[in-house]
């Protein structure tokens, strides 16, 4: 992945407008939490493959960034958004890492579904 | 039908006050069932190795293909799309080292609590039937930390437990995490395998699992580690313990959950 250039991102979330496309939303502590010195418990979530089409879809911030897509019944928002690639398949993915480049949070969209085990 | 991964209170076993040491040469055949690539490094490495020196068959059963890690190596070189791959060969050329077949059960990251355990059981029982291995290796329920290790740690007891009772394998259980409180709940564990001459090997297969493992190499190389890490590694890179578990004595896996 590369670090996120605005203008790029933003030309690939125009393209992927007002048509079906198959979402990848997560955001993830890990899951060894319990492990270090906080104790805490982990926070993981992750929606994939669920369909969705966007109206308008914006990349904002300084940097790490926000996306936000507003659907037609709702809203898809990610916070902390670092790099992104576009994939073979053509997929956007976006993502942001921590200081020891671990994944925090990620939002990808694609015409074609995401693979699965 | 009832949930069996919560019937019954939580009673545990009392184990051994000394633990036995693992012998390969009384082994007929090891299988290692554990969810993620680089389980099986981490908790049995140095024993796979072990049994592959003395001509025992090692075959390790992969429950996912760590598809939902969170780390993408150091630099990352990684992503969600492409780490199921990346995992799959580095788990190839781990077990390479190691001297182990590998097979999948291709199961979801993350997601094996929410399968049908019964029906995951089933499959992890007939690949039992067809190696007859003399021990199977699984996370012990309840002391995994990590929601996958206790559900398939759970599913093999299950699957052991399937088994008529003159095919069964010893089952030996790896508890995770804090080891003085999983002394202190569970005691001593009963199995202690002396890794000396194959450490080497587990630590070759470790770097194998190169999108896993750089971030931890970068500390070592670096000597960079505070007190946990430093704990963390002497107890890696010492020997492998593990807990005989009854298949029968089935355990609240939750738990220990925080
Ligand atoms: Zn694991």
């Amino acid at each position: 992945m590369h670090p996120i250039d605005r203008d790029a991102v933003q030309a690939e979330l125009d393209r992927r407008r007002e048509q079906p496309v198959y979402l990848h939303l997560e955001t993830t502590t890990g899951s060894y939490t319990a492990l270090g010195p906080d104790k805490k418990p982990p926070v993981i979530a992750f929606v994939r493959n669920a369909q969705v089409t966007y109206a308008r879809g914006v990349v904002t911030g300084p940097g790490p960034y926000r996306v936000g897509l507003k659907l037609q019944d709702g809203w898809v928002y990610a916070d902390g958004l670092t790099d992104f690639v576009v994939s073979e398949r053509d997929e956007l993915l976006l993502a942001g890492h921590d200081h020891d480049g671990y994944l925090t949070v990620a939002l990808q969209l694609s015409a074609q579904p995401f693979r699965e085990a | 039908m009832a949930n069996p991964t919560t019937a019954g209170a939580p009673v545990e076993t009392t184990h051994a006050a000394t633990p036995a040491p693992f012998v390969p040469a009384a082994e007929r055949g090891l299988l290692v069932v554990l969810p993620h690539p680089d389980d099986e490094t981490f908790s049995s490495g140095g024993t796979m190795a072990r049994c592959a020196d003395a001509g025992v068959p090692v075959t390790y059963l992969c429950g996912t293909y760590g598809d939902m890690g969170r780390r993408m190596g150091r630099p990352a070189f990684a992503n969600r799309e492409s780490l199921r791959d990346i995992r799959e060969r580095e788990l190839a050329d781990a077990c390479a080292v190691l001297g182990a077949e590998v097979r999948m059960l291709g199961l979801r990251d993350k997601c094996v609590e929410f399968e049908d355990p019964i029906e995951v059981a089933e499959r992890v029982r007939a690949v039992i039937e067809e190696l007859d291995p003399s021990t199977v290796v699984g996370f012990y329920p309840g002391y995994a930390v990590h929601a996958d290790h206790d559900a398939l740690g759970l599913i093999v007891q299950l699957a052991v437990r399937a088994l008529p009772a003159g095919r069964r394998p010893r089952l030996l259980a790896v508890a995770v995490g804090d080891q003085e409180a999983n002394r202190a709940t569970l005691g001593e564990p009963d199995v202690l395998s002396d890794i000396a001459h194959t450490v080497d090997r587990k630590i070759a297969a470790l770097r194998a699992h190169r999108s896993q493992t750089e971030a931890m190499f970068v500390k070592w190389d670096e000597d960079a580690e505070d007190e946990q890490g430093k704990a963390f590694r002497d107890r890696l890179l010492g020997g492998e313990r593990f807990y005989l578990l009854d298949p029968h004595h089935v355990t609240g896996y939750e738990r220990n959950r925080p």
